[in-house]
């Protein structure tokens, strides 16, 4: 790892003000991914701002309508909490289907939601890559495309986001709560958080430099009695998905009074098919409409050279996790 | 680079330490106390050779700066054995014959360890899960969760 300036912040405004005034400072959550990219050379932070310390982040609490959750929570605190288990299944589920024991002790939730949107020739600092360096195109696009996106790719950039606990978020409309520069508060609806590539790849969300995640807020939903997440990947445990699905729904009598269908491992953000959750919405949760809905989903997918078996995964898999959402009653 | 001074307890004793910021929890087990039975494998997260306890949890020390675990407690594979006697896991690998060459078993028993710890009568489901992330290249796995279910077995005679 290259030299850097370290510095452990003893408050959120501490941490905002340090990594504000200098363009390349980071913040060091679980050090997961950014230990990693520096490792690699992909990232080169000249100062690093630890945000350890500010243990009053870590806090998961009830709120008046649902749960807050503290950025450095980590992945397996949330995911074991028993307010999370009971209300929220889904993010627990998908939180377990991500990583490993080690790195879910390690990993927060703030780190979690910035992971990098990455593909292999991201790490390669031998060969171009828009996300890595703007303007060097794009290896994977003419190169080996067998994990990349099947939607709202760009000819810049065709990386998928690797996150399983963003998915599960997604589809249970979370909040993602910031501190500024300035020291005021706002909050970006989780669909709005992460971006696809467009014209510049090198962004993987809207945070601005310097912003902080304080919390990641679920309203209270009707979702609990019926999600899974579905997680298909190369080897049973400890890989990132080919193609995920966090599926969740809330019924009346037998019919489907709403439906949220996320994918992930299809694009640079987890993908929402309001298709798919269209097609589901006044139907009854037979096989026949998940397999209409899973029809729906794929329609616009548009593969690349090497990943056209995503599209009939993902339509099995859509499936299979609805049927399983069925059949989970918590 | 300006040095951090960080305090921490590995394997019970306290210590006082500067560390370079760009150091990891591994860098400084292996090259500055001189405990090498935590391996280094990929250096890059994935592997597990290089698997301690941090606060009771197991996590990757090469991927952890050593400037962040100023105020924690550490066990290595080093803190296991107690009087002279092996931890139980320790003790179930060695009946079982769960290694070949060896390099994994560190990071695999303290996995193991973490495990039996929360959960005493893990499933074997359980068990493969807790050692997912760490790679054997030589056993096949089959001895190493033999081994696992025979400690599970074994009354807890170094229990902390
Ligand atoms: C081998 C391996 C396998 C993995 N498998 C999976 C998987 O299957 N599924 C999955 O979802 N993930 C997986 N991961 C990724 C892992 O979940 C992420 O690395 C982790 O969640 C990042 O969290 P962290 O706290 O360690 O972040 P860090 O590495 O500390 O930080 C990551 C980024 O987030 C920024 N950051 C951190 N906290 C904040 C904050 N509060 N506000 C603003 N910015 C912040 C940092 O500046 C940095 O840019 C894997 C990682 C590894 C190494
Ligand atoms: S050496 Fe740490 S995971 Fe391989
Ligand atoms: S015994 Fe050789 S790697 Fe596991």
């Amino acid at each position: 790892m290259r030299p850097f300036k370290y510095a452990r912040a003893t408050s959120e405004a501490e941490a905002v003000q340090l990594v504000s005034a200098t363009p390349t400072a980071k913040f060091l959550a679980g050090g997961t991914n950014l230990l990693d990219l520096m490792k690699e050379d992909v990232e080169r932070p000249t100062q690093i701002v630890d945000l350890t310390r500010l243990s009053h982040l870590a806090q998961i609490r009830p709120t008046l309508n649902g749960i807050s959750i503290g950025a450095l929570a980590t992945n397996a605190q949330v995911a074991n909490h028993p307010l999370v288990r009971q209300n929220y299944p889904l993010l627990s589920r998908a939180i377990l289907a991500g990583a490993s024991a080690q790195i879910r002790n390690m990993a927060t939730v703030g780190g979690n939601l910035m992971q990098r949107t990455r593909c292999p020739y991201f790490y390669d600092t031998a060969m171009p890559c828009n996300k890595r360096e703007p303007g060097s195109g794009c290896a994977a696009f003419h190169g080996l495309n067998r994990m990349h996106a099947i939607f709202g790719y760009s000819d810049k950039c065709i990386a998928t986001y690797p996150g399983d606990m963003a998915n599960a978020l997604y589809a249970l409309d979370a909040t993602v709560k910031i501190r500024g520069a300035n020291g005021q508060e706002r909050t970006i609806p989780i669909r709005d958080f992460h971006r696809l590539p467009g014209d510049t790849p090198e962004q993987d969300n809207n945070l601005q430099h310097g912003e902080l995640i304080v919390a990641v807020e679920l309203a209270k939903n009707d979702f609990a009695k019926h999600s899974y997440y579905l997680k298909v990947r190369d080897r049973a445990s400890y890989a990132f998905a080919l193609v995920a699905v966090a599926a969740a729904l809330a019924l009346e009598g037998d019919r489907i009074k709403q439906a949220r269908v996320v994918l992930g491992g299809v694009a640079h953000k987890p993908w929402r098919s309001t298709e798919a959750e269209d097609a589901l919405v006044g139907k009854e949760a037979t096989e026949a409409n998940f397999r209409a809905a899973a029809e729906a989903a794929m329609k616009e997918a548009k593969p690349l050279a090497h990943n056209a078996y995503k599209v009939e995964l993902g339509k099995r898999a859509i499936v299979l996790a609805l049927q399983r959402a069925m059949d989970e009653t918590i | 680079m300006r040095c951090e001074l960080i305090t921490i307890k590995v394997n019970g004793e306290e210590r006082t330490l500067a560390v370079a910021p760009n150091r990891t929890l591994l860098n400084l087990l292996r090259e500055d106390l001189n405990l090498t039975g935590t391996k280094q494998g990929c250096d890059d997260g994935d592997c597990g050779a290089c698997t301690v306890l941090v606060d009771g949890r197991p996590v990757l020390a090469c991927i952890k700066l050593a400037a962040q675990c100023d105020g924690c407690e550490v066990t290595t594979i080093e803190g296991l054995a107690r009087e002279g006697r092996l931890d139980r896991v320790q003790e179930a690998f060695w009946h079982e014959g769960g290694m070949q060459c060896g390099f994994c078993t560190p990071g695999m028993i303290m996995s193991s360890y973490a495990l039996l710890q929360r959960n005493p009568h893990p499933t074997e489901a359980e068990i493969r899960q807790a050692i997912s992330n760490n790679l054997c290249r030589c056993t096949g796995y089959t001895k190493i969760v033999a081994a696992v279910k025979r400690a599970a077995t074994f009354a807890e005679f170094t229990q902390r």
